[in-house]
């Protein structure tokens, strides 16, 4: 498992295999299309496609004599994993924030009010 | 495009949740992320386009996070994510990922909360010092555990 979330990672370190993969991501492509909008030979593009076949971000499937290479759904899932592992828990927190703060707000408006103390809130004014 | 998309409801007005994101994102941020080698006193969003978003420990010491880059309080915030996987700033926008948050009033006390965060994939390297770092034992992976396969499904539809 490390092993592989490694390489995964590894293999967008590089900026050329970065641009494939992002290309990738817009529609399947043969390495020939691949190589004619990047700056780099064809070899070196069939080269980091290797690396990233390895690491699960791209798969590859004959069509004739044509070699298509698209995303992984699998290996793009695994990068997401720590994004949405995040948010999830931040915007729970956050969730219990905002509304703990908002409760003790509504709380404290009507205890200013029932008191009669006229600090901050005249309940006369708030039904306007 | 790499995407995380998420969508909460909270029990709150509209500018109580913008505020309470934006202003007070400190309280709430899991304390376990963060970047300087101390822990956070307050995470601070300057409230304009171009401004910054950063941490700051006890002893007043700054580390940035990233920068805003849409402002439409109470509506739409867009930061650009900056942190590299080792949770270190990368001032290179070409490696910075984006979040943006759009807050919906669905009643006077009801605001929806949508999260995008995208183009993580520009982090490139290192992301398995952040995977370690997030799956070390006692982290909050195990207490999340559910929710991969969760995740994972949904993950997969928004490619």
């Amino acid at each position: 498992m490390d092993t592989y979330i490694k390489n995964e990672l590894t293999a967008l370190g590089d900026p050329t295999r970065l641009a494939i993969f992002e290309l990738l991501t817009e529609h399947p492509r043969a390495v020939n299309e691949l190589a004619a909008g990047l700056p780099v030979s064809r070899p070196a593009v069939s080269q980091h496609l290797k690396v990233l076949k390895n690491a699960r971000l791209v798969k590859d499937r004959r069509a004739g004599t044509r070699r298509i290479y698209e995303v992984n759904p699998e290996g793009v899932a695994m990068l997401r994993d720590h994004f949405a592992r995040l948010w999830d828990r931040a915007l729970a927190s956050f969730k219990k924030a905002v509304e703990e703060e908002h409760e003790k707000e509504k709380e404290d408006d009507s205890r200013n009010s029932s008191h009669g103390s006229g600090k901050a809130h005249d309940p006369s004014k708030r039904t306007h | 495009m790499a995407v995380v998309k998420r969508t909460i409801r909270v029990n709150a007005p509209i500018e109580k949740a913008f505020q309470v994101f934006t202003e007070r994102m400190g309280s709430w941020w899991p304390a376990t992320h963060h970047i300087a080698p101390e822990a956070f006193t307050e995470i601070v969003v300057e409230p304009r386009a171009g401004g910054r978003w950063f941490e700051r420990d006890a002893k007043g010491r700054e580390c940035d996070w990233g920068r805003v880059l849409t402002w439409e309080k109470p509506h739409l915030v867009v930061f650009s994510w900056h942190l590299q996987p080792d949770w270190k700033f990368n001032p290179d926008p070409a490696r910075a990922s984006e979040v943006a948050l759009e807050f919906t009033a669905e009643g006077a006390e009801t605001t929806r909360v949508e999260l995008q965060h995208r183009h993580f994939e520009r982090h490139g390297e290192g992301w398995e010092k952040v995977r370690t770092g997030v799956d070390s034992p006692g982290g909050w992976t195990s207490v999340l555990a559910p929710y991969v396969e969760a995740v994972n499904a949904i993950g997969r539809k928004e490619l």
